[in-house]
């Protein structure tokens, strides 16, 4: 692969050819690694689930018959229903479209923080990454949990708001492993080797550095996802993540709480939601990184 | 060496007034004051007396200033929600309970999660390394409290094997400790399997083999040895977040713990409290960062560090 980007100018044909068949030989294998396809399966079948929620659920996510309330599973409520008589199975359904949102939209905004940050400090150096780090440094010691309560009071709860705070808290890790890509590609032969031939900077960074430090950053931002996912559920189990009548499965995990003792399947179902939706982000994303780090095989 | 610990602690410094001034000011951003909360709204004039009682009267940056150099000479005032203690006596009562479930998970954690992960790595793509990964996963990402609440269900009040919570006999540890120990354990069993995989194609491995040294000493004195160091800086910066207790699962087992307070003083605007937690979580992070990286020089010669400060690359 460095081979081929560093003789890219001279031999375009080769380089075309042998970049496909890179590309061809990750996604090889990746399909044969099989808790990544197991992972790919499951996440497909949520965010299906997610786009298609008006159409499946049987009902609206706030329809609500009181005098069905607490019902155990049955072939009128496949899930049974929660204490005030939402049918559990739509509630379900609108949860994953919730949860899957936030996990998307919050972690599309820690990139959009994280990589340029991270970019500029990796590349610039120097002053710029010294004031980049101590703001990194900055945000690691700060207690997360503190910090996201009290920009939720300052902004006020709701699924756009906790999007936004879980977005906002997160990009430090994707900065500083963008950062630290940077910074240790920076330091490799090939890189030398354009420098000596005399590449600018520009073209040393977008040709050698930045395809090379795809790979790990496409893991990492694919991990973030369960993370962001992860961070709502606690934020709802503390009563500060997102307001009725819209349901996550964070939050229906945390109201089953006080009701597990006889009414098992308001927890149930939903932590198996949960877990499923981390299972198969964090597998897509441990084969997207067997499959893409040249270093493991 | 001694002059990079300097110029990281300088760092650190740094962090601290940072961290603090972010946390004064967002707190004093937030709606509401210490004394709006409650069933009752207090009558102004009681109102504004307590704030003068405390200073709170004062422009912005001269109740910084003042609390700033209190905190310097280690007085971090008395926390509103319980007047007739100081923040410092109510830390020292709360603390070394999350310390204690802290150490238990740490230790039990590391080294299971170690021995899993060494396993898995051994027997990379049989039935065993499936399962410890895919159990690694799942203690990863399932949060810990909804871990806690099973737990409660099953041992508790399913079989009645332990009381559901409270604080006090060696018998109320073991939920806590279970609960809070799967995410550590599940990391350190990822990276040790990744690490351990990693080794086993280093060509010393095969050298180490060709010589005829038993696989019993390749594994321990070049396999281990090595891909143990690397892991340093993946449980040395969870050690904070361990050692200062998790609101999640202190308030499912009732345990009077530390952690309880990094909600409950932000949700009553308890200001001499939010401070003191922010700064103490932030002192942990840097002594466990700079220990961590210092660790990792002494064990690992390779790495040379550059300091932080003026340092550069």
């Amino acid at each position: 692969m460095e081979a081929s980007t560093a003789t890219a100018r001279e031999l375009p044909v080769a380089a075309a050819t042998r970049t496909r068949t890179n590309l061809q030989q990750a996604a090889q294998r990746f399909v044969h690694h099989r808790l990544a396809m197991a992972g790919l399966v499951i996440t497909v079948v949520l965010i299906l689930v997610a786009l298609l929620a008006p159409f499946i659920a049987p009902t609206p996510y706030y329809y609500a018959d009181l005098a069905q309330a607490n019902q155990f599973p049955s072939h009128q409520h496949l899930l049974g229903t929660d204490a005030i008589g939402h049918d559990f199975l739509s509630r379900m359904i609108y949860g994953v479209r919730t949860s899957l949102l936030v996990g998307f939209v919050a972690v599309l905004i820690s990139c959009l923080i994280g990589l340029p940050l991270g970019l500029l400090a990796g590349l610039r150096g120097g002053a710029t990454d010294f004031a980049v780090m101590r703001v990194v440094d900055v945000m690691t010691a700060f207690p997360g949990i503190l910090f996201a309560i009290f920009l939720i009071t300052v902004v006020g709860g709701g699924v756009l708001n906790v999007i936004i705070v879980i977005g906002v808290t997160g990009w430090v890790t994707i900065c500083r492993l963008m950062r630290a890509q940077l910074l240790s590609l920076r330091e490799e032969e090939y890189v030398t080797a354009a420098r000596s031939i005399g590449a600018s900077e520009f073209a040393i960074a977008t040709r050698h550095l930045l395809p090379n430090a795809l790979a790990p950053m496409i893991t990492t931002i694919a991990l973030a996802i369960p993370t962001a996912i992860f961070a709502e559920a606690g934020l709802s189990f503390l009563g500060i993540g997102i307001n009725e009548p819209t349901p996550s499965l964070g939050k229906m995990v945390a109201d089953s709480a006080p009701y597990l003792r006889v009414y098992w399947h308001l927890g149930f179902f939903p932590t198996l939601a949960i877990a499923l939706a981390m299972l198969g982000f964090t597998f897509v994303g441990d084969g997207l990184r067997d499959a893409l780090d040249t270093r493991l095989r | 060496m001694s002059r990079y610990i300097i110029a990281r602690l300088a760092s650190l410094v740094f962090v601290l007034f940072a961290v603090s001034l972010i946390a004064f000011l967002l707190m004093h951003t937030v709606p509401g004051g210490p004394f709006d909360i409650g069933e009752r709204r207090l009558p102004e004039a009681t109102r504004l007396a307590q704030l003068q009682k405390y200073g709170l009267d004062k422009p912005l940056w001269e109740q910084y200033a003042r609390y700033m150099w209190h905190a310097i000479h280690l007085d971090f005032g008395i926390p509103f929600q319980s007047p007739t203690d100081t923040v410092i006596s109510l830390i020292a009562r709360a603390w070394p309970v999350t310390i204690k479930i802290g150490l238990l998970t740490i230790g039990i954690s590391y080294t299971l999660g170690v021995l899993l992960g060494f396993i898995a790595a051994l027997r990379q793509n049989t039935w065993i390394d499936y399962l410890v990964t895919f159990g690694a996963t799942l203690g990863l990402t399932v949060p810990n409290f909804v871990v806690a609440i099973w737990l409660v269900l099953i041992l508790s009040v399913r079989f009645q094997l332990l009381p559901t919570g409270g604080w006090g006999e060696p018998k109320q540890y073991i939920m806590p400790v279970i609960a809070y120990s799967l995410a550590p354990m599940a990391l350190v069993a990822r990276y040790t399997r990744v690490s351990i995989l990693e080794v086993l194609r280093a060509d010393y491995v095969r050298t180490a083999r060709a010589k005829g040294l038993s696989e019993r000493r390749v594994l321990m004195a070049h396999v281990a040895r090595n891909a143990l160091i690397p892991l340093v800086t993946v449980v040395g910066p969870q050690i904070p977040n361990i050692l200062t207790g998790s609101i999640f699962i202190e308030s499912t087992f009732r345990i009077p713990g530390l952690g309880r307070f990094f909600v409950t003083s932000t949700f009553t605007r308890d200001y001499p409290m939010i401070l003191a937690l922010v700064l103490l979580v932030a002192a942990l992070w840097g002594i466990t960062y700079l220990l961590t990286d210092v660790l990792y020089m002494v064990l690992d010669p390779r790495i040379r560090l550059t300091a932080a400060f003026g340092g550069g690359k």
